[in-house]
């Protein structure tokens, strides 16, 4: 292990994102194959939650910042795929006579401005949230996760507490999006995309002044960066990313509510990220797909199935602490020694 | 000839008996989605508890089939809820859906099991919206509509002549479809309208509001852990002998009236079922329940169990033929069975027409709190969406 | 006449809430340990006093049950997991916390069943007095009152001015040197711990009559406590007693005479501006 260079990571690990989007992309066929067209729904929900965790990963694992405030923005980006399409079922313009926007039913559209809006919420909130640290900032990124929550069970227009409905099939550049295989590729895209901008990003100068800042933030301050302006940087990137995949999520399964929003599904995300790993860009894809299995699977078998996952978290948390993408790294550690 | 048509009964006969058996091998499938954790989580024990006990009344049989039914937690959150349902119409290939109790829920995973071609048949939630302008040819409330218990118990305030009534609810779209309903037929002078956040902890502030403004009575509507903390704390505030409490079903039942103790005593309620409903099926059920359980059932239950009684009925009207959908529905439309409700019906958009009655919370003679039977407030009360409602597929 | 009771009503809950607040900014700022798990253990001492409460029929028996319980229950979470935490990151705490939370509500649901359980209250606490002519107020609501104050008095007084006090004040501050100096810093952890969770537990058993008793109790009450331990300074009891007034009176009044959605907002509003212009609370600890 000492002659490993810790700058260049072991082959197994450089590959382990391919395998996992590879592993993702072969859901459909197999489903097909198993007559269960159900699974490609599962594996969608993975990839959703699996950009958003790797988006919270970016300011979790390499800024070293706990943040609350994910899912709120996730639902930020959902609001917005859902109200543009609902204006256009409603037929009823955004806005006034010359400002007016007839909404819109396609994502080439409406999931950029899904980003575009979180990561505006984001930027504002980051800059007051990030004048704290540790603690505080748990807390005040909880705080602004519920105003966004009470704020979207106060639309009363949009259905308040109810969540609202996308009622009409939505498109991407002129492609039906309803397809479910279609739609999975499609989210699946993005999230090759989300994972290759943040591994170059993590490697960046950037990504160093992040992590050198987690590490000893006096000392990057004393050589003349502000590590203030990268965090802020880096956590409206990651609230433009949880946006876009609310987005795909409302996109997804027709329907945004608040529950999206509550800060226990923030905790989710964080716990996916963990579960994942958060030393690694892709651990969190693992750690959003065990999530999302563990739940379905847990609570379809028995009503206590809390007590299962809080005990797998226990565990978890007491053994691995690097997550399940420890397993990959003790993995290639054995071969290295071999 | 004699001989003949022994040889054809006999095989008529045999092949009646073929197809029973081929009927038995595949058992109907039903999947029931509830609130099985949080809070919450006793209502969809109540509901659970309702369905099994029904099911077990039928041998585990719905029409004379064998049933395969499957549980799953919501979580009270919709997605989860939309998940469990996709797998269930999906992988499962149930035949039947039922067993969500709210509405939020029920809302997100509606649109793509009716459109499924799969059945839903609730036996809690009944939302304005499926009851309205998005109803649908494959769903059915055995239940209720939500706004009807508040509206029978504006209609029995108004018939009463009470004035100056104090409104309170949660602040969510439930909360707020109560005190529409409830202003729909109560014509009174309203004291004051007060919607607080879902799941307060803490009345005192609303309550020193209400002793200032002294009104005559007042409604509200929580349900659950909410009902529990409003009710003792009003009652600690010892408003409750100077200014009466009315409310809708599902806020003082028996799923939090235990907890609630001696300060629920006295509460009215408007409802559907109470423990008391002196029919023969609803007696039948509710010694069936307390042996069971070893505790008084709430509507919650009582529903969920009619709902077991009316599949049973129209399934048996089709012969045992789920997949034919049209004549499934075609059944349930005209269902005739022995309610524990008394006279059951559905109205055009499938929804309940039904009577309230007025219960008030007493001390029965083993010193448990139950909800009297009182008057009948409304005989045969339709929802007041039903007119929007034009069931196209 | 009305504000006069909505004061005394916003002070009584705040000093519900310091009554929670002040186990958790004990832990938290003495060893550095986000606990999560508090609020199941403000569960465990209401479901301990309601159920000691229901088969006894005494609520006098049921005071000193709810608190040796969680007692009890905190000392063998702080031996058994939670030191193996104190060396690790903030992250860890709260998911091994959060994990407890989860076993802990379904325990109880195994337990006690899915029904809220009853906790009414003796006759002579049941009714109410006349504080100032024409004002009744709920008497039990007094007494929380009275306990809250107490237990804050005490409190600052063991932190300040005993020798137990310094002993968590110098194992908060320099673990070797008290170490050194002879204090066996474990065994002050575990019963500090302990004391904390005791606290959580009389919260419970006080809220018990005035709350639903049911799983999941801890959850809300959890995020006020958080809230008002922030908004205090971590690991200042003086803070949070401030910041527990604050959060009660803020929640009470916003609840009269905001719209509802401000009003649900309102505490959450406030913490976020303490936040920005105070970014380590109003009485911060370290440094």
């Amino acid at each position: 292990m000492a002659e490993s260079d810790p700058h260049r990571p072991a082959l197994v690990e450089r590959l382990a994102p391919l395998v996992v989007v590879a592993l993702l992309a072969a859901v459909p066929p197999v489903a097909q194959m198993l007559g269960d067209p159900f699974l490609i729904k599962v594996a969608t929900r993975v990839v959703v939650f699996a950009i958003a965790a790797v988006a919270l990963n970016l300011i979790l694992g390499f800024a070293g910042l706990v943040s609350l405030l994910q899912a709120g923005l996730f639902g930020v980006g959902g609001y917005a795929v859902a109200i543009a399409a609902h204006h256009v079922f409603e037929a009823e313009p955004i806005g006034f006579s010359a400002l007016a926007w007839e909404g819109s039913t396609d994502l080439a559209l409406t999931l950029p401005l899904a980003a575009a809006v979180a990561g505006l919420v984001a930027l504002v909130t980051g800059m007051v949230s990030l004048r704290t640290s540790g603690p505080y900032f748990l807390m005040i990124t909880l705080a602004f996760d519920q105003m966004l929550y009470y704020g979207a069970v106060a639309l009363q227009k949009y259905g308040g507490d109810d969540g609202l409905q996308i009622l009409t099939p939505l498109s991407f550049a002129g492609w039906d999006m309803s397809n479910r295989w279609r739609f999975f590729y499609f989210a699946l895209t993005m999230l090759a995309v989300v994972l290759l901008v943040a591994t170059r990003l993590v490697a960046s100068r950037f990504g160093i002044v992040l992590r050198a800042s987690a590490e000893n933030e006096r000392r990057v301050a004393v050589s003349g960066i502000p590590p203030y302006a990268h965090r802020l940087a880096a956590f409206t990137v990651s609230g433009a990313v949880a946006g876009l995949a609310g987005g795909l999520l409302a996109a997804g399964q027709q329907f945004v509510s608040p529950a999206d929003m509550h800060w226990v599904r923030s905790g989710d995300f964080v716990v996916m990220a963990v579960l994942g790993g958060l030393s690694t860009v892709w651990g969190p894809v693992v750690g959003a797909a065990a999530f999302v299995v563990l739940e379905l699977l847990l609570s379809s078998w028995t009503q206590h199935w809390q007590l299962a996952f809080g005990l797998i978290i226990v565990a978890v948390v007491l053994t691995l602490r690097g997550g399940l993408s420890d397993l990959v790294h003790l993995a290639g550690r054995s071969r290295g020694a071999r | 000839m004699i001989r003949t048509f022994r040889v054809l009964s006999f095989a008529t006969g045999l092949a009646a008996l073929a197809t029973t058996a081929a009927a038995q091998e595949t058992p109907i499938r039903i999947g029931f989605i509830t609130t099985l954790s949080g809070p919450a989580g006793s209502i969809g024990q109540e509901l659970s508890d309702g369905f099994k006990l029904g099911l077990a009344k039928t041998g585990e049989t719905l029409g004379g089939r064998k049933v395969a039914v499957t549980f799953a937690d919501d979580q009270a959150k919709p997605d989860i809820g939309r998940q469990h349902a996709d797998k269930m119409v999906e992988s499962d290939k149930v035949d039947i859906l039922t067993g969500v109790n709210f509405s939020n829920v029920l809302l997100a995973i509606a649109k793509p099991v009716l459109d499924a071609g799969v059945l839903y048949v609730s036996a809690n939630a009944g939302p304005s919206q499926l009851a309205g302008k998005q109803c649908h040819p494959n769903f059915f409330a055995a239940s209720f509509q939500n706004d009807t218990t508040s509206e029978a118990m504006g209609i029995h305030m108004q018939e009463k002549q009470i004035k100056d009534v104090y409104i309170l609810a949660p602040n969510y779209p439930a909360g707020k479809d109560m005190v529409a309903g409830f202003k729909r037929h109560y014509k009174g002078n309203v004291a004051g309208e007060v919607y607080t956040t879902f799941n307060q902890l803490d009345y005192s502030a609303e309550i020193a509001q209400i002793r200032a403004a002294k009104p005559s009575a007042v409604f509200f509507f929580y349900p659950g852990g909410m009902g529990i903390n409003f009710i003792k704390q009003y009652d600690q505030a010892g408003l409750k002998p100077q200014i009466p409490l009315y409310t809708g079903a599902f806020v003082v039942d028996q799923s939090v009236l235990p907890a609630m103790g001696d300060a629920a005593i006295g509460v009215r309620t408007a409802t559907l079922w109470s423990e008391e409903f002196p029919n023969a099926a609803s007696r039948e059920f509710a010694a069936a329940f307390e042996t069971t359980y070893g505790r008084i059932p709430s509507p919650y239950a009582a529903d969920a169990y009619d709902t077991v009684l009316l599949l049973d009925a129209a399934i048996r009207a089709t012969g045992g033929r789920v997949d034919d959908k049209a004549a499934l529905r075609k059944a349930l439309e005209s269902v005739k069975f022995a309610s524990i409700r008394g006279d059951f019906r559905f109205n055009t958009n499938h929804f309940p027409v039904q009577s309230f009655y007025l219960t008030t919370v007493e001390k029965d003679a083993k010193g448990r709190l139950y909800n009297k039977l009182g008057e009948r407030i409304v005989q045969d009360l339709k929802d007041s969406y039903a007119a929007t409602c034009t069931m196209a597929p | 006449m009305l504000i006069l009771e909505q004061t005394l009503n916003g002070v009584q809950l705040g000093v519900m809430l310091f009554l929670i607040a002040s186990g958790l900014t004990l832990v938290f700022g003495i060893m550095n340990f986000i606990n999560l798990a508090h609020g199941s253990l403000y569960m465990a001492g209401a479901f301990t006093a309601a159920w000691v409460q229901g088969v006894s029929g005494s609520f006098l028996l049921a005071i000193p049950a709810a608190v040796v319980v969680t007692a009890a229950l905190g000392a063998v979470l702080e031996i058994g997991l939670f030191r193996r935490f104190y060396a690790r990151n903030h992250l860890d705490q709260v998911l091994v916390t959060f994990g407890i939370v989860l076993v802990a509500n379904e325990v109880t649901r195994i337990v006690f069943g899915p029904v809220p359980l009853r906790m009414p209250l003796p006759p002579a606490l049941a009714g109410s007095i006349e504080i100032v002519p024409g004002l009744p107020y709920p008497t039990f609501r007094l007494v929380v009152l009275i306990v809250g104050l107490a237990v804050a008095a005490l409190l600052w007084a063991i932190v300040m001015k005993t020798r137990i006090g310094m002993w968590v004040r110098a194992g908060s501050s320099n673990r070797p040197i008290a170490s050194a100096m002879g204090v066996d810093v474990d065994l002050v952890f575990a019963a500090l711990f302990a004391v904390g969770a005791a606290l959580a537990g009389l919260a419970g058993l006080m809220a018990g009559p005035i709350l639903a008793v049911q799983v999941g109790m801890g959850e809300p009450i959890l995020i006020l406590a958080l809230v008002v331990t922030v908004i205090g300074g971590i690991g200042s009891i003086k803070g949070a007693f401030v910041a527990a007034l604050m959060v009660g009176l803020v929640d009470t009044f916003g609840r009269v005479l905001l719209p509802p959605a401000l009003g649900s907002m309102a505490i959450f509003l406030l913490m976020a501006l303490i936040l920005a212009f105070r970014p380590k609370g109003l009485f911060p600890v370290h440094g």
